[in-house]
């Protein structure tokens, strides 16, 4: 079985070397004349950068059937996706993607403001999709935050939206996240997220949530140190340590003698 | 057993025998008035740990809801009288003698049995030996019950039936948080539902339910179980079959080709099921698979249980396969 399960990976993989794989880093720009239109950029910035995995016009790249040999699948489709999963992707860090089968983290944006606008607009003009969504945090109830958090994302992110792990993948930590990108994961669910309809996390509860998650970011440490926040261990350790101290001053007293 | 019980009678027998006393010789250590107050002191804060230690029992069996701090205190009050029994006993009773040097080789004979009758004097204040050998006993034998009775915890021993009778009937309706029934259509895929019996406690081990959406061609459950996910939707208990936790996790592939399938996952150790072959263990140390609640589409779309689950609910232990869920 095993021997069987190394054979398909090493299958799977040679022919992977022979062809030839996205750009190791870094990505193309490219040089249109100023007045360019956004999507006509946006397209020859996707030819140039997404279209290997993405697909042509967005059609993704799917493998037949598994086993079937030729092409294998690189990336899933992007029409109907819209603005709002293209921005978030692009913003984040998550997209371009070195190779199809890690998971997307955040990086630095290579890409300018202009060619991410352009961008987007390409990818929201590939079939009708929702769009940049507008959250207003001022406008959530904090308490209701804290409940919704935990009832839905502390599961993965923690309670102190932290970030945690799950078999196979990395629940990012959300100091980072805007405002407008915890808006749009909850929609879209990148990677191994589930996503959250509106009828379960109408748009109020995703601005109580967002407004919960901003309070985490600047969390008041009532005793002083954070010890990292993540938890009663190590701060049972550092209790334990400077206990030890106490107690051992403690034995050192009971053991003393009287002088005679 | 019995050559065993023997074998002890015979040993302690033997000690007795041997705690013969030797014929008196000269002093050592010298001697001390009785302290009768120091040795009440010791008896009765003995008493206290023995009460102490038979507290946490006690207070285990009561079970407060969500007062482990109980649990806690007694154990720690009663080791805090012993700590005080010891301080007192090495403070008041035994009689401290100095030392210019240290003890020499343990071969020498006389020397051995200078310490010997050493030890032996030291205890000479002691007036009621058998009390405070009996407070002793006390604390000493609580101390041991209390530390065996968490070992209750590894399986249920009496109370058994929370595991197999659970609020869920054929026709019960499923609810969410805020107890708005489930339309089926409005179950999605990719996204993750928690659900509650209608009408029933929602902290019976047995209530909580999680629901997922799966594509049908992705399903893959065993034959008698096929009319269980009406248009690929799946309901498995919540509560893990490891340690009992909350499954609150739910990894949902993006783009299935390249990236990990479904599962669903129980954040206290990973323990990660496949929703999509009946809950089957795919990682780690959960040993056996999430029990399936069968679940059926009434006239009006609404989801509905078609039955209770496959399984006993709850974390596991030595029995728990031995028995089915109430119908």
């Amino acid at each position: 079985m095993r021997h069987a399960f190394c054979l398909a990976v090493l299958a799977l993989a040679l022919p992977s070397l022979a062809l030839a794989d996205p750009p190791p880093a870094g990505i193309v720009h490219v040089n249109v004349p100023p007045g360019t239109p956004p999507k006509e950029l946006g397209f020859q910035l996707y030819s140039a950068n997404c279209v290997m995995c993405h697909g042509p016009n967005g059609s993704g790249v799917y493998t037949p059937r598994p086993g079937s040999g030729g092409e294998r699948s690189l990336g899933p489709r992007l029409r109907g996706v819209g603005a709002l999963a293209a921005d978030f992707y692009l913003r984040t860090g998550y997209m371009p993607l070195r190779t199809p089968y890690v998971q997307p983290r955040r990086s630095r944006v290579l890409f300018s403001d202009r060619e991410l606008r352009a961008l987007v607009a390409y990818v929201a003009s590939l079939g009708p999709g929702p769009p940049v969504p507008r959250p207003h945090p001022e406008r959530g109830s904090l308490s209701d935050g804290l409940t919704l958090f935990t009832r839905n994302c502390a599961g993965c992110h923690q309670i102190n939206a932290e970030g945690g792990y799950v078999t196979g993948g990395v629940a990012p930590p959300l100091d980072q996240a805007t405002s407008v990108q915890i808006a749009q994961a909850i929609r879209i669910g990148p990677y191994l997220m589930p996503r959250f309809s509106e009828r379960q996390l109408d748009d109020r509860a995703v601005d109580s949530i967002i407004r919960y998650v901003r309070h985490t970011n600047h969390r008041a440490d009532p005793g002083g140190w954070a010890i990292g926040h993540i938890g009663p261990v190590p701060e049972g350790l550092v209790t334990w340590l400077i206990a030890m101290v106490a107690l051992v001053a403690t034995c050192v007293a009971i053991g003393g003698r009287r002088q005679a | 057993m019995k050559r065993w019980l023997v074998a002890a009678i015979v040993l302690v027998l033997g000690k007795a025998r041997r705690a013969a006393r030797v014929p008196e010789r000269e002093r050592i250590v010298p001697p001390g008035p009785p302290d009768r107050g120091g040795e009440l002191a010791v008896f009765w804060l003995l008493i206290a740990a023995a009460v102490c230690a038979v507290g946490f029992p006690v207070v285990y069996a009561v079970d407060p809801p969500h007062q482990t701090q109980f649990l806690g205190l007694s154990l720690g009050l009663a080791l805090a009288f012993l700590a005080a029994t010891s301080v007192l006993i090495g403070k008041r009773l035994v009689v401290t003698e100095h030392l210019e040097e240290d003890y020499g080789v343990p071969e020498h004979p006389t020397e051995q049995e200078a310490v010997e009758q050493l030890v032996e004097e030291s205890g000479d204040r002691f007036t009621r030996k058998r009390l405070i050998v009996a407070g002793a006993g006390a604390a000493g034998a609580a101390l041991g019950v209390a530390l065996i009775t968490p070992a209750a915890s590894l399986g249920p021993v009496f109370h058994m039936d929370p595991f197999f009778r659970t609020p869920w009937r054929r026709g019960r309706l499923l609810v969410d948080e805020d107890g708005r029934p489930f339309l089926a259509d409005d179950v999605e895929e990719e996204a993750f539902y928690t659900a509650f019996p209608q009408g029933a406690d929602r902290e019976q081990m047995g209530a909580p339910v999680v629901v997922v959406r799966l594509p049908r061609g992705e399903l893959d459950l065993p034959p008698e179980r096929r009319g269980w996910a009406p248009g690929g939707i799946v309901a498995y208990s919540k509560i893990c079959t490891h340690a009992g936790c909350a499954i609150a996790l739910y990894r949902k592939p993006t783009f299935r080709p390249t990236q990990p399938r479904p599962a669903l996952i129980c954040p206290c150790h990973y323990s990660t099921f496949d929703p999509a072959r009946a809950g089957a263990v795919i990682f780690g140390p959960a040993g056996r698979p999430l029990p399936q609640l069968p679940l059926a589409v009434d006239a009006t779309g609404h989801l509905r249980a078609a039955g209770n689950f496959s399984g006993a609910v709850g974390p596991s232990w030595w029995g728990v396969r031995n028995r089915q869920p109430h119908a």
